[in-house]
């Protein structure tokens, strides 16, 4: 395992399985509830928040984590009449940016950006979701919320639903779920399948994917649904897109077969992928997944700030 | 009379059994783009006994460093390598493909960072050899067609 103090969080690619055991258990340890905190270990510690898009969960819980723990935050938000607006570079801004904080959360639209990031600053960068690329502290959660509903991740059969294909949520808890013994099934109409990229990689880990034609035939043997969104603008008609999101639709009569304990998950937002009146049996967990959120950013910024080892 | 398309060299280096069609990027590669003080030559499209047809590069007066070789690897995997001196190989390299590559090539993914204007140099890493799999550090792509990547 890798020591965590100062490292930067850009890939999920870059923890080892024990590294990710590691940050599990620290999460499970943090006390979210401020009636019940008892220290603010990070008291004096600044952190940035730079976000080149607009975000509200990542954004909000990062923000959320850090002050739970005593810290501060800055933050860089609409780009309008700041400097990036002004044609600066990402690295010129990183290098201003580090002198104003000790650690940085980067959220940007382009694959790569938070690593780019990295090599210019000298205090730790986060990657807060980087293009169609890497969102590592989304999966730590996913995989935070499957361990802590399910007591193990080992063993399971997890089935990604939805749009495969542009979704980056799924390309890394996929690679993620890869140190772990577990299924993987894939549900998704032809043109929003996993990229061969991200396959080739799965497979190189020595696992594979299997694909399954409709919902329906699997969902009596997943432990995991994660159901992601499919996006209008990734279909040539309206009427095309209509057919296909609706034939992954997630209602009461879908779930009669399902394992007692199995969840569902999402990254949120939602658009019609999970029918409301699921929120309310035990499978729906994608708000409880979105308050892990918090409890898993504090777990990393303990870490890399060096208050838990 | 025989007539001799690519004559001997007296010292230098020759590059044979390039790809047919790939010899202009095996320059890019050298860094040969045109302001030479030796002679260069490039034989294109010549028959071969193994690779039906293949290009030839021969450069005078330069010997190539290990790097410069594995970098020959990206897009001629089986070319073969031969310091002259005096008219004699006096070394010969088989090119392998490097653990990364710095520079020369570009990311094909256009969203990713490298292909902003940011300072730095693009970086790939190997993640096989057999067939070469190079995949961006940044954006953490594979590279589909090393050739067309090459800036």
């Amino acid at each position: 395992m890798g020591g965590f103090l100062g490292r930067d969080i850009l890939s999920i690619a870059d923890f080892s399985r024990a590294d990710i055991e590691h940050i599990l258990k620290v999460a499970d340890d943090m006390v979210v509830d401020p009636h019940k905190a008892s220290e603010r270990s990070l008291a004096g510690r600044i952190l940035a928040t730079v976000f080149f898009e607009p975000s509200t969960r990542t954004r909000l819980s990062f923000e959320s984590a850090m002050k739970r723990l005593g810290g501060d935050v800055v933050s860089f938000g609409g780009l309008e009449g700041s400097s990036v607006a002004k044609g600066e570079t990402l690295s010129d801004t990183v290098r201003m940016v580090e002198a104003y904080a000790d650690a940085i959360v980067l959220r940007h639209p382009q694959e790569g950006a938070a690593r780019l990031a990295a090599e210019f600053s000298s205090k730790p960068v986060i990657n807060g979701g980087d293009g169609a690329g890497q969102h590592p502290t989304q999966t730590l959660l996913d995989l935070y919320t499957i361990w802590d509903e399910l007591d193990t991740i080992d063993g399971r059969t997890v089935a990604f639903v939805g749009d495969l294909k542009y979704g980056r949520t799924v390309h890394s808890l996929a690679l993620a779920l890869c140190n772990f013994d577990v299924d993987l099934y894939c549900v998704a109409p032809p043109t929003l399948q996993l990229p061969g990229y991200i396959l080739s990689q799965i497979k190189e880990r020595g696992r594979d994917v299997k694909t399954a034609n409709t919902l329906e035939e699997l969902v009596k043997d997943v432990d995991v649904l994660y159901v992601t969104r499919i996006q209008k603008e990734r279909f040539p008609d309206a009427a095309e897109y209509a057919k296909v999101a609706g034939s992954y639709r997630i209602d009461l009569d879908m779930l009669r077969e399902a394992k007692k304990h199995m969840i569902i998950m999402h990254p949120l937002p939602r658009l019609g992928e999970i029918a409301p009146e699921v929120d309310r049996t035990p499978h729906a967990k994608y708000f409880q997944q979105a308050q892990n959120g918090v409890r898993v950013r504090m777990a990393l910024l303990s870490l890399i700030f060096g208050v838990i080892p | 009379m025989k007539e001799i398309r690519v004559t001997p060299i007296k010292n230098g280096t020759v590059i044979d059994h390039i790809p047919s069609g790939r010899a202009l990027k095996v320059l890019r590669i050298l860094g040969i783009t045109g302001e030479v003080s030796s002679t260069v030559t490039v034989a294109m499209h010549v028959p071969s006994k193994v690779m039906e047809w293949k290009d030839i590069v021969k450069v005078e007066d330069r010997e190539l460093r290990p790097k410069e070789v594995d970098k020959i690897a990206l897009i001629a995997p089986k070319a073969s390598v031969n310091v002259i001196r005096n008219y004699n190989v006096a070394e010969k390299h088989v090119v392998q493909a490097p653990d990364r590559v710095v520079g020369i090539l570009r990311c094909a993914n256009p969203n990713c960072i490298t292909n902003q204007r940011e300072p730095v140099e693009t970086e790939f890493l190997t993640r096989e050899k057999q067939p070469l799999v190079l995949a961006c550090k940044y954006c953490e792509r594979e590279i589909e067609d090393v050739a067309a990547a090459i800036v």
